[in-house]
């Protein structure tokens, strides 16, 4: 899965956890927690959706570079490199 | 004879509007059964019966508002007799009070540039029910809100004759769900200011055997079964309070009770503004796995509709965690007719001195505000104490 492959699913997550939101205009490096409201309820719920999806287990030790959108496409390509 | 009444769902509440019976006359319910959905300030509530019984008759029709205590069912109890129906001139209940004869509340601005869609949980959960895209309704709350009204009227879509007819007003929401729920929790906040002296107290803990035992204990979980860093304090608070149980239960009618069951009501902000504290039932019989179940079940229905009218009224304490975004401390305000609230802040490194030794570790403040009629700053330090004593000990959550 290329980048392009893997962004729209990441908003679908993202719509699913944050209904109101428009994940698709949010700016690369925006900070998504801040910009969508997720505390941390939501983004365990959000790293056990990517891990359902996409088979990656994200550790809770890389939880703090997964903060924007661009961080988060290179980190699941990298992870499925 | 059992009288079903509307009841109050938390102390900010005045009355609540019939969403949906889930029972009809002649249907057999017993205790705990869900027998009904009502929509509160805050949310849509499932609400529960306290008699086994059969359903006599239904008072209230769906989508009416009417005021705590008003009658809404009978409910004939088991090993009563048929009994003669009442004449239906008998006044059953008051009469709602008119919607439009609200005085119109102070409107909350919402910025217009606003990308969200804001809606209340249940009608977000109706909408997606009935396949309703929420964009395309029309909101009639403040900021273009949508409430269950907006989506029931919106289905089944009407003809365009009955489109262009103005809505009648007594139709119309005197007000929103931001509005109401606003309003619900100055009602609250105020009486709880207006009559319970609070006593304030705080102590620092250092947090990092916690936080170690977290992290190892999640390496060793799938991730869906992680623990979030709130768990294990909601654990320590149960086990402090088995030792100062006086700040677990309430003031009520000029006396202290102390509850004997620890339900520990957790506020969940929701996304569409606003709060709520439904409460983790049975906490104290819960370890760290079953706390995270729960308050994930809770979290989850709390935001999308779904909550128990048990877990709106039977909180015998409260805990606010507001470390999500950065607060140090918090001083929070008692939920009456509760003695207690335990609040969180946000866990930071600081520089901390040890066995003569200054090292930097994670610290947590917390606070507690408690009732100084029911309780005293003896009992109160006792608590944070026990508190700290137990995150010293994770093992032991």
């Amino acid at each position: 899965m290329n980048i392009d492959e893997i962004k729209p699913v990441i908003f679908g997550i993202l719509r699913g956890i944050a209904p109101e939101s428009d994940p698709s205009t949010l700016d690369p490096d925006e900070n998504i927690r801040q910009a969508l409201d997720i505390d941390s309820f939501d983004a365990l719920n959000f790293f056990v959706r990517i891990n359902d999806t996409f088979g990656i287990s994200v550790p809770e030790s890389d939880y703090g570079q997964l903060n924007t959108m661009s961080e988060i496409l290179g980190y699941l390509s990298n992870r499925m490199e | 004879m059992a009288e079903f009444r509307m009841p109050s769902l938390g102390s900010d509440m005045e009355a609540g509007t019939l969403l949906e019976w889930r029972v009809k006359p002649g249907d057999r319910v017993r205790r705990r059964d869900v027998i009904a959905v009502v929509e509160t300030e805050k949310a849509a509530i499932e609400i529960e019966v306290y008699a086994d019984g059969i359903v006599e008759r239904l008072l209230v029709q769906p989508g009416e508002k009417v005021p705590v205590g008003t009658v809404m069912a009978i409910i004939r109890t088991e090993a009563e007799p048929d009994t003669p129906r009442p004449t239906a001139s008998e006044p059953v209940s008051p009469p709602a009070p008119a919607k439009a004869a609200t005085p119109e509340p102070m409107e909350i601005q919402f910025p217009a540039a606003d990308r969200r869609i804001k809606a209340s949980p249940y009608a977000r959960r109706l909408a997606a029910h009935r396949g309703i895209d929420l964009g395309a309704v029309q909101g009639t709350g403040p900021g273009g809100a949508i409430s269950a009204a907006d989506i029931q009227r919106a289905v089944p879509s009407a003809p365009a004759e009955e489109k262009s007819r103005p809505v009648p007003a007594e139709d119309k929401p005197a007000e929103g769900p931001h509005t109401a729920m606003r309003r619900a929790i100055a009602a609250a906040m105020a009486r709880s200011k207006r009559e319970i002296p609070h006593a304030y107290f705080q102590t620092r803990i250092d947090m990092q055997r916690t936080l170690d035992w977290l992290a190892a204990e999640n390496l060793k979980r799938p991730i869906q079964n992680r623990i979030l860093p709130v768990v294990p304090l909601i654990r320590a608070v149960s086990l402090a309070l088995e030792e100062v149980p006086e700040l677990n239960g309430f003031w009520v009618e000029g006396r202290h009770r102390i509850a004997e069951a620890i339900h520990i009501g957790f506020v969940i902000n929701l996304r569409q503004g606003g709060l709520i504290a439904p409460a983790l039932l049975n906490t104290a019989q819960k370890g760290v796995d079953e706390l995270m179940a729960g308050l994930r079940d809770l979290i989850t229905r709390a935001r999308s509709g779904g909550l128990r009218s048990s877990e709106m009224t039977e909180a015998t304490i409260t805990i606010t965690n507001l470390g999500e975004r950065g607060v140090e401390t918090v001083f929070g305000i008692i939920y009456p007719p509760q003695v207690a609230l335990v609040g969180f802040g946000k866990i930071t490194d600081q520089p901390w001195c040890e066995n003569g030794m200054l090292g930097i570790r994670p610290i947590l403040t917390a606070t507690l505000s408690a009732d100084h009629r029911a309780v005293d700053g003896h009992r109160c330090a006792l608590f944070l104490d026990a508190l700290n004593r137990r995150l010293q000990e994770p093992s032991t959550l």
